[in-house]
């Protein structure tokens, strides 16, 4: 086991230089021009020549390459070109935030979707088979953003329950914390758990065809104990690879729930950098949310050997 | 650890996060009274104001660093950090005195060397500051209240380009911070004025924080835009970047934000139909839609296809299409200065008010226009030329254009619009922008207007004409002569179409009633706001 997660954790180096090759030159044959932005509407073409310059911006493909890699080995993910801050500094500054959605909006899901995938297989055919996948479509088809409005109209503004926007650091106290994430996190998750909950049930309907699901029946367990001890735990791989699946789906939600609710995360700060190009910022976010991932798989991975004893690395 | 023990434990950590735990105490009424939450017009970024030249930042800068001279609300230039001046007989020479009591955030004093390096920094930087730059014989600090300018020839706007809004402003820095680089970005932030920035807080692309300098000296009269006693009311400005303007509104609503610098047209109807918000003009100086064409290429190197566009294009059209049916926030132009300034003309500019699509065809026939394509550069992540590039396709295709519509963004307007190559070699035919009000006063900080060639703003039109009469107005030593140049210059660049402007338009503020001070202008100023 500990050499299998050796070998999964040196395996994440090639990964990374793979994804910070890809980027690099992503961002390099991009069009756009950080110097214009900076420079201003106003400013003339030598202004805007000038500062290219400034920034570096002017020297070949592989000069610059060759910088930044080094810096990189050596645990620098370089300055912003806008704000002349470090980008680990502005990580910092917005992980938390996006940290805190991401796990609220986690716990959110897993815990009212599985359980609705169950029931859902429990009584499939029936109305609550249906409402619960009706929800799953709904949840499903209907954007992020219309989402957060409707919830940020109705709980904040007509029931003056929440606030609209926001974040407080959790520093600043539990409470003002989690006000300031249920509707975003509530926002995020709806198409989470449409996807756990379609995925729950499937798994569950599979299992329930089992011969062993029979068998403990004959041997007189109860439903409950049928569902969520025995049918639940066989199904749980495949639920799980899709939570796992899921983050990259968090991630992407995130920009839009951030921008909705004014949440400074890192999904405004990536949004935020790409409109402007500044590419260390860029560079450094999407480094972090490709070794994030690669984690999350590894993680998953593991988490197999506690949901099914057989699975062995 | 087995899987057992494994989820007891996450359960157990659930249970105690949804037991709560402390809360933070609430902000006191006081103290909420004490801030003013204000929401931008963008994300503050960057905060150098000569290297950075966006308007939010110029808008930041205002706070924290003080200028020589103000412009106030007539646009006329008044002393600020100095006490007086005086002019040498011949007009060369200009001996500045600073007030006395003037300090840094950090309680240094300001001294006239800090004055001389600020200065310097802003020159290469600023339209002005180059014309300036190119007659500069000496700039000296005489003591440490005292400096000197001694130039090669008079300049009778030397208060007007020392005290005008148009970014960059001259603002006044520490000599150690001014000595970086105009083209660097500086990393130190020590002010000059009413407000002291909080880099600690500084969370770029979400907040900025501002705080009261108490040992800001005011000048004793009342304060009127960049001019006068600039007296802080309240404690701290928190600035709150919402990039989405619902949510903005939402946030003004609840009374979670008191102040919404630029809330969209769609969205007004909404706040006014609050009794605790407030809506009015925020800028009265507004902006100014324009789309500028490549005048080095194909078709519209050929000044008959301009004319064909500029006769033919409705400027009510793209108004309508950027901000609706409220009639009171257009204008159409029949120059290319701000509407109610004291430049202002429509001398020659009918053309850019006929709106006659059959003229314009004539016009593009007897052009010779041979169906070249006409690259049309346009930014869908800015409201503003994303209207302006619709109706303008349109435009074309009715003229009898050959339209190639680039759906972009404006990053990549910004980068390929400064390419001086053909169209179909990675160039442009035409891209849209606006222009603030406030930077269209006058020919020589309005580089839109410019037209000379290779110098001139992108779109590089070269007309010795429009260019004459720039050196004609800095030479004029009174209004009426001052007008009688920007008539000719106006006629010159209409008659060459130096570029397409597409009408007048202002923008609204919003805030809550317990608000209160709040002007007009082309900057939200926070001085004289203050809160119950």
């Amino acid at each position: 086991m500990f050499a299998y997660v050796v070998r999964r954790i040196l395996a994440t180096i090639p990964v990374m230089a793979i994804v910070a090759l890809f980027v690099f030159s992503l961002l390099y044959i991009a069009p756009g021009d950080p110097a214009a932005v900076i420079a201003g509407d106003q400013a003339t073409p030598d202004d805007v020549e000038r500062i290219r310059q400034s920034l570096g911006l002017d020297r070949p493909f592989l000069v610059r390459f060759g910088e930044w890699v080094f810096r990189i080995l050596s645990g620098d993910l370089g300055v912003s070109i806008f704000t002349n801050l470090p980008v680990s500094l502005m990580i910092k500054q917005r992980i938390e935030p996006t940290l805190s959605l991401m796990v609220i909006t986690l716990i959110l899901a897993v815990t009212v979707a599985v359980p609705m995938g169950v029931v859902a297989a429990w009584k499939v055919g029936t109305w609550v088979d249906r409402a619960v996948m009706g929800f799953a479509v709904l949840g499903f088809s209907v954007p992020v953003f219309v989402v957060g409005y409707l919830l940020a109209y109705f709980f904040a503004l007509e029931l003056d329950w929440l606030p609209v926007q926001g974040y407080t650091p959790f520093s600043q106290g539990f409470r003002p914390w989690f006000e300031n994430l249920i509707l975003p996190a509530i926002a995020l998750g709806t198409v989470y758990i449409a996807l756990i909950a379609r995925i729950t049930r499937a798994t569950m309907l599979e299992v329930l065809q089992q011969d062993y699901i029979r068998t403990a029946r004959a041997k007189g367990a109860g439903q409950r104990s049928i569902l969520f001890l025995h049918a639940l735990k066989n199904a749980a791989v495949p639920i799980v690879t899709v939570i796992g699946i899921g983050i990259a789906l968090l991630i992407g939600g995130a920009v839009v729930t951030e921008s909705v609710f004014a949440i400074p995360g890192l999904g405004r700060l990536t949004v935020d950098a790409i409109l402007r190009r500044d590419y260390p910022v860029i560079q450094g976010v999407v480094l972090l949310f490709s070794f994030v991932y690669v984690l999350v798989n590894l993680m998953i991975d593991l988490l197999y050997t506690l949901f099914d004893p057989r699975i062995r690395y | 650890m087995d899987r057992r023990t494994f989820l007891k434990a996450g359960a157990g950590m659930a249970a105690v996060g949804a037991t709560g735990g402390v809360s933070a105490p609430a902000l006191s009424q006081g103290a909420a009274a004490r801030t003013l939450r204000f929401v931008p017009q963008a994300n503050l970024a960057n905060f150098d104001p000569i290297w950075g030249t966006q308007y939010v930042v110029r808008n930041a800068a205002v706070l924290v660093w003080d200028t020589l001279y103000g412009f106030d609300e007539n646009l006329q230039p008044r002393r600020q950090m100095v006490e007086g001046e005086e002019v040498s007989q011949d007009g060369k020479t200009w001996t500045f005195k600073l007030r006395e009591g003037l300090r840094f955030h950090d309680g240094e004093p300001v001294r006239s060397r800090d004055v001389v390096a600020s200065l310097t920094r802003w020159m290469p930087r600023d339209p002005m500051g180059q014309l300036l730059r190119a007659l500069n014989e000496e700039l000296v600090a005489v003591d440490d209240r005292t400096f000197r300018w001694r130039l090669k020839a008079p300049f009778t706007k030397m208060q007007m380009a020392l005290g005008k809004n148009a970014t960059p402003m001259a603002f006044i820095m520490p000599e150690r911070i001014a000595r970086t680089d105009p083209f660097t970005q500086i990393n130190e932030y020590v002010g000059s004025g009413p407000f002291r920035f909080m880099r600690d807080e500084w969370v770029p692309g979400a907040k900025a924080v501002f705080q009261k300098f108490d040992q800001y000296v005011p000048r004793n009269e009342p304060a009127s835009w960049l001019a006068g006693g600039k007296r802080a009311l309240i404690e701290r400005v928190e600035w709150a970047v919402m990039p989405d303007p619902a949510t903005a509104s939402a946030a003004l609503q609840n009374g979670e934000v008191d102040w919404w610098e630029n809330p969209i047209t769609d969205l007004i109807p909404v706040l006014r139909r609050n009794r605790n918000i407030a809506v009015d003009i925020a800028d009265p100086l507004g902006n100014l839609g324009s789309f500028r064409m490549n005048h080095l290429h194909p078709p519209f190197n050929n000044v008959k296809v301009r004319q064909a566009v500029m006769t033919a294009l409705s400027q009510e059209d793209y108004m309508r299409a950027l901000v609706g049916d409220d009639a009171a926030l257009w204008k159409t132009l029949g120059g290319f200065f701000t509407p109610n300034t004291p430049l202002y003309t429509e001398e020659g500019g009918e053309m850019m008010k006929a709106a006659n699509l059959e003229r314009g065809k004539q016009l593009l026939r007897e052009s010779g226009y041979n169906n070249e394509p006409v690259i049309c550069i346009v930014a869908q992540d800015q409201p503003i030329t994303k209207a302006f590039g619709d109706v303008t396709a349109d435009l074309l295709k009715r003229l009898g254009m050959n339209v190639d519509f680039v759906a972009t963004d404006w990053g990549t307007v910004g980068q390929r619009r400064a390419m001086k190559n053909p169209p179909n070699q990675g160039g442009w035919s035409m891209f849209h922008t606006w222009h603030a009000g406030a930077d269209a006063i006058n020919p020589v900080i309005y580089n839109a207007v410019r037209a000379n060639g290779d110098g001139a703003w992108f779109g590089w039109p070269n007309v010795p004409a429009v260019e004459a009469e720039v050196p004609n107005w800095l030479a004029a030593t009174n209004l009426e002569q001052e007008r009688a140049a920007i008539g000719r210059l106006n006629r010159a660049a209409v008659e060459n179409v130096v570029y397409c402007p597409t009408g007048f338009f202002l923008g609204y503020q919003a805030w809550r009633r317990n608000v209160s001070g709040i002007v007009k202008g082309p900057i939200p100023f926070p001085w004289g706001v203050s809160k119950s």
